[in-house]
């Protein structure tokens, strides 16, 4: 073993520890406790909860690749995912607490109609599905590399992990161990961070002092033959960088897991708060990420330009043998550099670096000691764990609560509902784990799928559900359909996925962004069918007007 | 911040306004997120997206403007977007005798 291998093992197995224990002091015997905490959670830990359900493998290990290599046009991602959370504390967070039950699809079903729930349920499931194999194939990346096992292995055992807090503490357990996994996921990322930017500026805040070198950076880019990092819209055209953000920020706020976090806080208020707190601890790894993309883009070519293949750096050699970083056989000398392995393989580049190893390596590559690279390994099992338990809760709770219970067994006891729950959650880690394994071909296409079907299909129903009393369920089920069918028909055109056809892009719109016009199509057919139809009934229209105002009047109390 | 802001325009409204004190609640409410809104989109598509390249320009302490706000100027706008919405939203729900009495995680 490498003494890099001893310090991560040490790290991943003492954190592994502290997970479970937290689980078992939180474990709980009824179904408020499973799936919304007891709704007793305190705004500052429900933040952490949230920043770690959200930040996903791909937050902790991909996103400062990607942003290294797609330079100023990475910010899609920056603004879209931290953008979101605007909207989710403006439009939805402190409504759907107001209203305060289990699920998402159960607000939709009490606004609109049950078959507006039964579609909600089933949508929650297939994104949450997407998903999740997307963390547990991240965590297998993270365990081949450091622990030099096989990737099987080590998706088996994260899911071992999950499985113990997740089935026994539920939402409760998942919490607490969240705001563990949040902390020692923000320290892993932020201390290889400083001691970068320490190293290459001597100032040790990343978000100052990559700005002295972007100069440097784009010069050396251009060695290259690349565009400069800060030049906007080399990789997308103007038109599909504004989209693709709205739709990341629309997608993130229409995603069941993160607003199902926002139902256990312990009242309207503090959903308000809760989600400050949870922008706050996203936004202190999403500064980074920028400045540890440049960085190590910096080092990176640095470290490589014009040396003969045989006195290549040292990390070169080491994720060799992962596939993920390989040097061409023409190359006798590094003159140029790719993330993309199609072009590699073409023979137009003489190195190839794949996006997702970028932070993995950051402190290897910077040359730092091995107990750092290990806490690195600890840090992305945490943000794929805790993104994975997340989801597989809300795989559960629409499972159990809004299908099983509403079709098969109205009736059901506490203790019942709570085992059935249970045992959902026990096939949806397997389903988790199979697929974390055998990944199936659309895995990269993942992202684009979720967001956009979140985004076409959830948010503008949940806004129009909350600020016009006259949506009705007729209008709220044409429109989501009306969303899935156009965001879903267009990433089968110009995606390949079950061996359809790739084509090109319409007006340079790629997949990723056409979730923004599918949330366009879903509300102006929401909008036109209701108005077509019969208004929502009195009740209905009460309970909206209710949901806007977070307590009774106090002289009602008097 | 007291609890006992008891101003002439604060205070809970007379008994007999009936719904009325709803309708102005809410509208207050929306005045006040749309208005967030605006700068959202300001900040992060205007010059962030749309006004990139002209911001680009001007270059402080090594970043171009426009590279800036969309790589960590429109994130912490968000942060304080949401801030003067929680704050502003205690204050109007405490205006309204609408708020609850846990003090979760709030400044006040």
């Amino acid at each position: 073993m490498t003494e890099t291998q001893v310090w991560a093992l040490v790290f991943v197995a003492l954190t592994f520890a502290l997970y479970i224990y937290i689980a078992w002091r939180s474990r709980v015997k009824e179904t408020k406790g499973f799936f919304v905490a007891e709704q007793n959670v305190p705004a500052v830990a429900n933040g952490a909860a949230v920043a770690a359900d959200w930040m996903s493998a791909a937050s902790f290990i991909s996103m400062a690749g990607l942003i290294a290599f797609l330079g100023s046009d990475g910010s899609i991602y920056l603004m879209g995912w931290t953008g979101g959370y605007v909207l989710l504390a403006l439009l939805l967070a402190p409504y759907l607490r107001k209203w305060g039950k289990f699920t998402v699809p159960e607000f939709v079903g009490d606004r609109f109609s049950e078959t507006v729930r039964s579609v909600s349920a089933v949508v929650a499931i297939i994104v949450s599905f997407t998903y999740v194999v997307g963390q547990m194939a991240g965590g297998g990346i993270v365990f081949s590399r450091f622990l030099e096992i096989p990737q099987a292995g080590g998706v088996a055992i994260a899911a071992a992990v999950i499985f113990t807090y997740a089935v026994f503490g539920g939402m409760k357990g998942i919490t607490w161990t969240q705001v563990a996994q949040y902390t020692v996921m923000i320290v892993a990322y932020l201390i290889p961070a400083w001691a970068v930017a320490h190293a290459m500026t001597g100032i040790p805040i990343p978000q100052v002092s990559f700005g002295r070198i972007l100069e440097e950076l784009n010069a050396l880019q251009a060695e290259f033959g690349l565009d400069q990092y800060t030049q906007a819209f080399t990789a997308r055209p103007q038109l599909d960088v504004f989209l693709v953000t709205m739709a990341l920020m629309i997608g993130t706020a229409g995603l069941p897991h993160v607003i199902i976090r926002f139902y256990t806080t312990k009242s309207v208020r503090g959903s308000r708060w809760s989600a400050l707190w949870a922008l706050v601890f996203i936004a202190l790894l999403y500064t980074t990420a920028p400045a540890v993309g440049a960085f190590t883009k910096l080092n990176l070519l640095d470290g490589v330009q014009g040396k003969a293949v045989d006195a290549l750096p040292q990390w070169v050699q080491n994720w060799q043998a992962t596939g993920l970083v390989a040097v061409s056989e023409n190359a006798e000398t590094v003159n140029s550099v790719t993330n993309n392995a199609d072009e590699f393989a073409a023979g137009n580049a003489d190195l190839l670096v794949n996006n997702d190893i970028l932070v993995l390596a950051s402190p290897e590559i910077a040359g730092l000691p091995a107990p750092i690279v290990g806490l690195v390994a600890a840090g992305g099992l945490a943000a794929a764990m805790s993104t994975a338990a997340g989801l597989l809760l809300v795989i559960s709770s629409s499972v159990s609560h809004d299908l099983y219970f509403r079709y098969v067994d109205h009736h059901a006891s506490e203790a019942r509902r709570l085992g059935v729950s249970r045992i959902a959650m026990g096939l949806a880690v397997l389903v988790a784990i199979y697929f974390g394994i055998n990944p199936p071909a659309f895995v990269a296409q993942v992202v684009a799928f979720a967001f956009g079907l979140a985004a076409s299909t959830f948010f503008p129903i949940l806004v129009l559900g909350i600020f016009w009393k006259r949506a009705n369920a007729a209008g709220a089920v044409s429109g989501m359909l009306a969303g899935l069918v156009f965001t879903s028909s267009y990433m089968i055109y110009t995606l390949e996925v079950f061996g359809t056809e790739k084509h090109e892009h319409i007006f340079g719109i790629s997949p990723e962004g056409i979730g923004t016009l599918g949330a366009v199509v879903n509300l102006v057919v929401t909008i036109v069918v209701s108005m077509a139809t019969r208004p929502p009934s009195h009740e209905v229209q009460e309970m909206v007007e209710q949901i806007r105002y977070p307590s009774e009047r106090e002289e009602t109390h008097a | 911040m007291s609890d006992d802001v008891m101003t002439p325009e604060g205070g809970p409204p007379p008994a007999d306004a009936g719904n009325g004190w709803r309708k102005e609640y809410w509208r207050k409410n929306l005045r006040l997120m749309v208005a967030l809104l605006i700068v959202w989109f300001a900040v992060s598509f205007g010059c962030g997206i749309l006004f990139v390249e002209q911001l680009n320009q001007v270059v402080i302490a090594g970043f171009p403007l426009g590279f800036w706000f969309a790589q960590q100027g429109s994130i912490y706008t968000f942060i304080v977007l949401i801030l003067v919405y929680a704050i502003r939203m205690d204050r109007l729900d405490r205006e309204y005798g609408v708020h609850e009495r846990d003090h979760d995680g709030g400044l006040t």
